[in-house]
This record gives C-alpha cells, sequence and structure tokens, in this order.
C-alpha cells in the first residue's frame, strides 16, 4: 500500500522525533510510505480564526499535493479532520476532496481500521496516561466519548494495551479538552492554561509517568504547563510510544 | 400589515429544506417492575410511594404519616375520606394559603420518571395542588392490579392522554425542590414540602 | 469599564480566573451536574434515538413553521386563550404592559423566563410602576443583587451560599452569617409566599407549545409558574416562536430529555399543561420573533433554533465552566449564547465564537443535536467577513499562508526560528509579547526538522 505520510507544519519543525516515529511504524508495519515534500500547512489554523480566505489556498495545495495515494496517515486527528470535515467549506465541491476525505486517516485508526494490527512488539514499562485529543475523539471518533450513550470502544488505548508492561492511568474526567484550542492557547490565555493545569492535576492523582495523546498540539501546551511548575510526567506523542521508543531523558 | 402578518410573511419568506417527522413507534424502554422502579425513582426524588388495599388501607398509611396526622387543615378530594376544608365552598383560591395537606385524585403513573398525571377536572382549584405543605396523590386500581395505573415510559403516557376535557394536566414527580443555592439540593422549594402516592387497590 | 472590556470575553474570563479557587469551585459544581446528566442520560438505552427523534421533530417543525404556527393560533383561540404576536422585543414588552394596564395590575409575579430576560421586561415594566418579581429561587437571588442570571437553567450557579447569605441578610433580613441552603431557601419561601398572594398577573415563559392542540407546558422544579398562575386571574405566556411543535404526542421525546440534560433529574417535578385559561381567568399566549425569522434562512445557523433552553451545552462547556456565565457578557451564555449573539449583534459579541477550544462536547452533550462547534466555528469566518476582526488577528494569517505556500521559504523560515528559539536568552522569548510563556514553557527547538530528517534518511537509503 503506497501511503503518504502528512507531518502538521508544527510536528515537522518542532517535533522531527514524532515524525520519524510515525514513519517507523508504518514501515514496519509493511506499509510504503512517502512523504510529499511540497506540503507545509493543511489550513487549519487560519480557519480556526475565522480566516477562510487565508486557508483556501492551503487546501487547495493540500488536494495537490495528497491526490493519488492509497492512504493519507498523519500523527494528528485534528489536522486529520481539517481535511476530513471542514475543508468542504472552503473547497466548495472539489471532487478531489470527495476522494481524499475517504482516503485520509489519523494514525491510530489507520492502525486498528486498515491495518487491522492486532499486536505490537516493544515493552512500556510505565503508567501512561491517555490524553484524548478533541478532534480525533469527537470529530472522527477515535473513540466512544462520555457525552454520548454509545457502545464503548477506544483505538488509541486500544493500541497501547498491545505493548507489554504497559498501564494505563484512571483518569477521574476521561476526555475533558485540555485547553490548547489553537490561538485559543493565546488569545484567551487564562482559560486555556486553568483547563490544561486541571488536565494535568487528574493526570497526577492517577499516577502518570507518561502523558500522551494522538495530538502533538495538546501536548505542546501540557508539556509546556507541566515544565513551568515542574511536575514528575515525561510528555510522548503516541506514535513514539508504539513505534517503541525511548522515554526522552 | 398586523404584526402576526409580518411574522408570517418573514417565516415564510425563508427556504427550509423540508424534513419529515420521526416515527413514535420505537423500541421504548420497558421495565420488569414497573411500580418497583416508579417507587425506587420516586425515592430518589424525594418521595414516597406505597400499596395499600383499599380505603382502609389508605386511611391506615395515612395514620402513620406525621404530616397528616398534624395537619391542621386539610382538603381531599378523594370519595370516602374526608378533609376539613370544602373546597366547593371556596370562591377564591387564595383562601387556600393555609392548607397543610391536600390529597388528591391521581390518573396514573408513570414508572421511567416517578411522575404521576394529576389533572384539576376533580380538584376545582388548580392551586391546591401547588399551595399546600403537603400533597398525597391517590391512584386507584379499579382491577386490584397495579399494573393498569401504571405505564412503563413517557410515549406511553401521552398515548393514553386526550386533550378535549381537560385544561390542565400536570405531571407531578415528587415533592417541590430546588438546587438554586450552591447545588444543595433543598425540598419545599415553593409548592409541597413532601409528596406522597398510595396505590390504592 | 469601557464598552468594549465588557463585552470582551478574554478579558471577562482573565478576570474570573483571578481567583483560582472560586473558578475550580465553579467548575466542579457544573461538573457534578454534567456527571448527573451522564448517569441518566445513560439509564435510557434509546438516549441517541431521544436526541435524533427530537432533532428532527424540530427541523420538520421549522420547515413548517407559518403553518404550525396558524394553527397553534386557530387551537389556542378554541380553548379560550388570547394569542398575541410580537415582531420584536418592543412589541412584545408593549403587549405585556398593555395587558396589565387593562386589569390595573401593579404587582406581578414571574416565573423563570429567558424570553423575558431577552426582551428586557423587567426594568421595561418596573419604569413603568409595575412590581416584577422573580419567582424562581434563583433568578430572585440575581435580582435582588441587580445581576443578569449566568446560567439559563441555574441562574445564580455563580454564587456561593455566603452571597445568598448576605443578599437575603440585606433585603429579607435573615440571619447575618446563616448560610445553610435550606435556611435560606425556607426565608424565600416565605418571602414570595406573600409576593404570590399578593400578585394580580402571572407572567411565565414556555418550554413547548402544542400546534395541534392549542396547548403550552410549563416545567418548574419548584413549583413557582404553577403558584404563580393559578392564584391571580390572569395568565400571560411569553414565548419564542421556534418553541413550537407539532403535536402533543411529540412531548415525550422532549420532555424525557429536558430535565436528564439540563439537571440530571427524570423530569422536572411539574410538567404543567395549559389548555386555555382556567375558570373565570384569562390566558394571554404572546408569539415573539425577536430575530428568529432571520435565523430560518441559513443553513449554517437553522439548527439553532432547535434550542430547547436545558444548559447542557453551558454544563459541558470547559471554557464556560472555567469562566462563568457574565463572563460572555449576554443573557444566554455558554456554547448556544456565543451563537445567538453575534448572529444578533457581530460587533458588541464578535468574542464569543472564538471562546471555545472546538472540543466538540457541546454538540455531543445537546439533547436536539444542535451542530454547536460547528457552528462556532463558521461564525468565525461570519465574525470575519462582517471586519469585526482586528488587524492584529487576520494579518499574521495572512502573513502564514502566504508563506506555507511556498514551501521553501517555509523550511527556510522554521530554521531560523528553531535557532533563534534555541539560542535567545529567555528574557526576549518570555516577556508580555508573548502570552504563551506567561504560564507555559516553549517547546525545546530541535536542530533539525522532521524534513531534513527524512530528506537525510532517503539519501543514506539511496547509497545504501
Amino acid at each position: 500500500m503506497r501511503v503518504a505520510l502528512f507531518v502538521p507544519c508544527y510536528v515537522d519543525q518542532l517535533y522531527p522525533r514524532v515524525g520519524m516515529a510515525t514513519l517507523d511504524l508504518l514501515e514496519q508495519l509493511g506499509c510504503e510510505v512517502e512523504f510529499p515534500e511540497a506540503q507545509t500547512c493543511c489550513g487549519q489554523p487560519m480557519l480556526n480564526s475565522g480566516c477562510d480566505t487565508d486557508a483556501a489556498p492551503l487546501a487547495e495545495r493540500f488536494l495537490e499535493i495528497f491526490t493519488g495515494y492509497d492512504a493519507i496517515v498523519a500523527p494528528s486527528g485534528s489536522c486529520v479532520s481539517m481535511v476530513k470535515n471542514h475543508y468542504e467549506h472552503i473547497v466548495h465541491g472539489d471532487s478531489r476532496h470527495e476522494t481524499i476525505r475517504t482516503k485520509i486517516f489519523e494514525l491510530c485508526e489507520f492502525l486498528v481500521d486498515v491495518l487491522k494490527v492486532d499486536s505490537l512488539p516493544g515493552n512500556f514499562p510505565y503508567v501512561v496516561g491517555l490524553h484524548s485529543s478533541c478532534h480525533g475523539l469527537r470529530e472522527l471518533r477515535l473513540a466512544s466519548d462520555s457525552e454520548r450513550n454509545t457502545s464503548e470502544f477506544n483505538k488509541p488505548r486500544q493500541l497501547l494495551q498491545m505493548i507489554d508492561g504497559i498501564t494505563l492511568a484512571d483518569l477521574k474526567r476521561k476526555d475533558e479538552c485540555c485547553g490548547f484550542g489553537g490561538t485559543f492557547a493565546v488569545s484567551e490565555e487564562a482559560v486555556s492554561c486553568t483547563m490544561g493545569r486541571d488536565r494535568i492535576a487528574d493526570h497526577l492523582q492517577a499516577g502518570t509517568q507518561v502523558l500522551t495523546a494522538g495530538d502533538m498540539s495538546c501536548l505542546m501546551h501540557l508539556a509546556g504547563l507541566i515544565q513551568r511548575d515542574k511536575h514528575p510526567i515525561r510528555v510522548m506523542h503516541i506514535a513514539e510510544i508504539l513505534a517503541g521508543y525511548e522515554v526522552p531523558q | 400589515m398586523s404584526s402576526k402578518d409580518h411574522i408570517l410573511k418573514s417565516v415564510r419568506n425563508q427556504l427550509v429544506p423540508s424534513v419529515d417527522l420521526p416515527s413514535m413507534q420505537q423500541e421504548w424502554i420497558q421495565y420488569a417492575d414497573p411500580v418497583a422502579h416508579f417507587g425506587d425513582v420516586l425515592a430518589a426524588v424525594g418521595g414516597t410511594a406505597v400499596v395499600v388495599e383499599g380505603l382502609d388501607g389508605l386511611a391506615e398509611s395515612l395514620a402513620e404519616l406525621p404530616v397528616y396526622v398534624d395537619a391542621k387543615k386539610t382538603v381531599s378530594c378523594i370519595d370516602g375520606l374526608m378533609g376539613n376544608i370544602d373546597l366547593d365552598r371556596i370562591d377564591d383560591p387564595h383562601a387556600l394559603e393555609d392548607v397543610d395537606f391536600a390529597l388528591l385524585p391521581g390518573e396514573f403513573a408513570v414508572a421511567e420518571n416517578a411522575a404521576v398525571w394529576v389533572t384539576d377536572a376533580a380538584i376545582r382549584h388548580r392551586v391546591v395542588l401547588f399551595i399546600p405543605q403537603h400533597v398525597g396523590l391517590v391512584l386507584h386500581c379499579p382491577g386490584g392490579q397495579v399494573d393498569d395505573v401504571i405505564v412503563n415510559n413517557l410515549a406511553e403516557a401521552y398515548q393514553k392522554l386526550s386533550w378535549q376535557a381537560n385544561q390542565f394536566g400536570c405531571f407531578v414527580s415528587g415533592p417541590s425542590k430546588t438546587a438554586d443555592i450552591e447545588q444543595s439540593l433543598v425540598i419545599g422549594a415553593h409548592g409541597a414540602r413532601s409528596l406522597h402516592v398510595f396505590f390504592v387497590l | 469599564m469601557s464598552t468594549s472590556t465588557k463585552f470582551d470575553h478574554p478579558t471577562n474570563a482573565n478576570r474570573f480566573n483571578q481567583d483560582q479557587a472560586r473558578t475550580h469551585w465553579h467548575d466542579s459544581a457544573l461538573w457534578f451536574i454534567r456527571e448527573k446528566r451522564d448517569r441518566m442520560s445513560k439509564s435510557l438505552p434509546e438516549w441517541e434515538t431521544l436526541r435524533s427523534c427530537a432533532s428532527q421533530i424540530k427541523a420538520h417543525t421549522v420547515s413548517k413553521l407559518a403553518d404550525y404556527l396558524e394553527e397553534f393560533e386557530k387551537n389556542a383561540r378554541a380553548r379560550g386563550a388570547i394569542v398575541h404576536w410580537a415582531k420584536d422585543a418592543e412589541e412584545h414588552n408593549q403587549i405585556v404592559l398593555d395587558i396589565l394596564k387593562k386589569h390595573e395590575a401593579e404587582r406581578i409575579v414571574k416565573s423563570k423566563s429567558m424570553l423575558t430576560e431577552e426582551c428586557h421586561l423587567n426594568p421595561f415594566l418596573e419604569k413603568n410602576g409595575i412590581e416584577v418579581v422573580d419567582t424562581d429561587l434563583g433568578e430572585r437571588i440575581v435580582q435582588l443583587r441587580q445581576e443578569g442570571p449566568s446560567h439559563i437553567v441555574m441562574p445564580a450557579i455563580h454564587l456561593k451560599k455566603e452571597d445568598v447569605s448576605e443578599t437575603f441578610h440585606q433585603h429579607l433580613n435573615t440571619e447575618a452569617g446563616n448560610n445553610d441552603p435550606c435556611y435560606l431557601t425556607e426565608s424565600a419561601r416565605q418571602h414570595l409566599r406573600d409576593k404570590f398572594m399578593q400578585a394580580d398577573v402571572g407572567i411565565t415563559g414556555v418550554n413547548f407549545a402544542l400546534a395541534d392542540t392549542g396547548g403550552i407546558v410549563v416545567c418548574t422544579n419548584e413549583g413557582n409558574a404553577d403558584l404563580g398562575v393559578s392564584l391571580p386571574n390572569v395568565h400571560i405566556a411569553c414565548m419564542g416562536i421556534e418553541k413550537l411543535i407539532p403535536s402533543a404526542d411529540h412531548l415525550s421525546i422532549f420532555l424525557r430529555l429536558l430535565a436528564r440534560s439540563a439537571t440530571g433529574q427524570p423530569i422536572t417535578t411539574y410538567s404543567s399543561h395549559f389548555h386555555g385559561p382556567r375558570e373565570g381567568g384569562e390566558l394571554h399566549i404572546i408569539l415573539v420573533d425577536n430575530g428568529r425569522s432571520n435565523l430560518m434562512n441559513s443553513d449554517d445557523y437553522r439548527n439553532a433554533l432547535k434550542c430547547i433552553r436545558c444548559g447542557a451545552c453551558m454544563n459541558t462547556c470547559p471554557v464556560y465552566r472555567r469562566s462563568g456565565g457574565h463572563s460572555y457578557a449576554a443573557t444566554v451564555p455558554g456554547p448556544i449564547g456565543s451563537i445567538l449573539n453575534p448572529l444578533r449583534d457581530a460587533k458588541h459579541h464578535k468574542s464569543l465564537p472564538f471562546a471555545c477550544t472546538l472540543c466538540g462536547s457541546c454538540t455531543d452533550v445537546c439533547p436536539v443535536q444542535i451542530n454547536l462547534h460547528e457552528q462556532l466555528l463558521t461564525l468565525r469566518t461570519e465574525v470575519k467577513n462582517q471586519k469585526q476582526l482586528p488587524v492584529s488577528k487576520t494579518m499574521p494569517m495572512r502573513i502564514a499562508s502566504w508563506v506555507f505556500q511556498r514551501p521553501k521559504l517555509y523550511a527556510w523560515l522554521g530554521g531560523i526560528g528553531k535557532f533563534f528559539l534555541r539560542n535567545l536568552p529567555r528574557f526576549m522569548i518570555y516577556n508580555g509579547m508573548n502570552p504563551w510563556g506567561k504560564n507555559r514553557e516553549m517547546p525545546e527547538a530541535p536542530s533539525e526538522s522532521f524534513r531534513q530528517q527524512y530528506a537525510k534518511r532517503a539519501k543514506k537509503n539511496q547509497s545504501k
């Protein structure tokens, strides 16, 4: 299967290890992975700021660059949801979008639903706290959420549980938002930080040693607070854990 | 143009895609023991429910109820049990201000949410459902079966209701309550401080 | 306080967050209700069916609203009700005043009605010499404090019992320092009993109006609406035109959802069905548009008309819980308020669609399936189109978009950015210009981007 790797711009620039982990993991699982180098940003920051006309050329580029692959995979639920669910507002019935929205996957859903992964090697003897990033949860339905009355499932959790030695932390609020929210993190700095600190407090009471999520943006915000407040929690993207990477020191 | 015409014109001017109504015939919840469920839910919302044998059983049960025994002014709309205020002699509902206990007929009960359907058909002043300090609701079970006066859920309840004769009807579920001060549940906000449901066989 | 500050959510929210203990208390109080709601919704296997039925019924009603309004009027009249139509808030208030004047009413009791809040009925009537007493406990508390409600279902959720005690001590002469909710509620009961007994007219809102029977339904836990309208001879019921549903049969869907969503109760204590006035009395029903019909045309926002005002979106919203209802500076706060208010007045409420992380919890909690967070996203573009976004917000996006369209420039700038992040002294990164860094560390910049590492690896693989 010819898979295009979609690496969100901020992951490309600030978290190359997450991109490499995604690449390694997909190759380990037998995919032929290509990183189209012309890619930059999907346009989500612009659309979320109300600047649809600034997002439109980026969406146009995205469709151009990513058309023709069997699958497009990204280590981010948020960026995938942007392409899958929100492009229609800015590309208005572009037929390439109709195709791409069925071929783009967040990493965990790709592993579970397409590759049907049922075992993963490695040993990760830590208490892992899984943060359910909102767009993955409620826009891509990577897991059942606490609001709806549906049967329970959780694809990221299912994958983590395949790894030996892992203990998953038991949170009081299993799927509350971390408060990142893109530009919200800056424009509503006070609420954003209160929300983030509340999530971290929940992980501290649950004994989380390694905090993980499917979106590096949530983790960037939470890691910023953890570091400032000097909490004994390490932060890793779920791709790093699934690819068997070491906990960063 | 009148405001009515103005609003209707404005509403009709909008292009709204048509949508069909959903079927109301769905698999709504059923309870193995609706009466038991009713009692549990009613207890959870601060009320009590008992099943009694006939009017004698009702009188006995009332005699064990301190708020009934201590009541100075009582109203009863239940044949065979007298209160000391005759509703028919009251013209102004304000005169019912200091009623302590009212015993009123309910038509049927809903297991799902411990609601009892009460209308003003037999109570003359509808305020008598709200103004007394304590209220008892009596559900007569004609065939001697509680199941006859209880439905599983609200969907079934509305199928029983007709809107021809009734001017006022109310689902009552437990005593009056509020949680407006720091989410502390306080029973007895403006209406009844306690609510007792009697299934009379 | 300047007007721009008053309406600016971040400023108000920042002020709220200064008291972190109180912010946490507020968050916990609402989360407690959200959890009760979760348990209640999970007690019914058909919960999601109920939501989709409710959504469909509302969508259907809006698609034939004019017909249903006419049917309702005809049936309500046949039952003896007097039906009035009001284009806007001003006309609504005047209709109420005219009825009151006709009956020489001086004192009225009102049960909670978001519509009359929206129309600012109280100040209008007070200006005309009429005493208006809000009888819902929470509403009475905020009325005595001369505040607006901070929540549509729990108007005083922002207050602690100590605050209520102080207010009651001042206005109702209760014991100073007695903070017991039972004592305070009992005091309000006694105080309001007098008001009920003295009232000339009772005003209520309407939760649902039934086209096929001409009836209206009012739901309360306290029984205040019923006491308020069953003592005086005149009942005025004020409703937005979107409160209509086709048939009484559909009520089961909504009553099963409403209280469970709002407070986690199986149903409100009293769900009163009024079909015409009581013997010798008058029932007035005022149908109010006040901008509602304008929403019907829009595929993006029509859904907002489905709202049954349960407040569940507020209870679940992580931003609302940590910024308080008053931070929205609007009658209806929270997610649904952040849609309704800017649609009415984008200039004043332009910050509200951005007071949201787009987490989507409101959409999934909504009993009538309003796609709240999607509408909030769409509204942001609307705010921009109405030229209400400052250049300080639009310009960075324009520049970023321009850069992202040029991958080589982007890669080069990314390298420079990371270099500065690694090498600049701390004070140049963490200062007043950088809100991110006020409470958070910046990420540690790597020496190479992913694309650089990928290119290197590709080269290495080739040479193998």
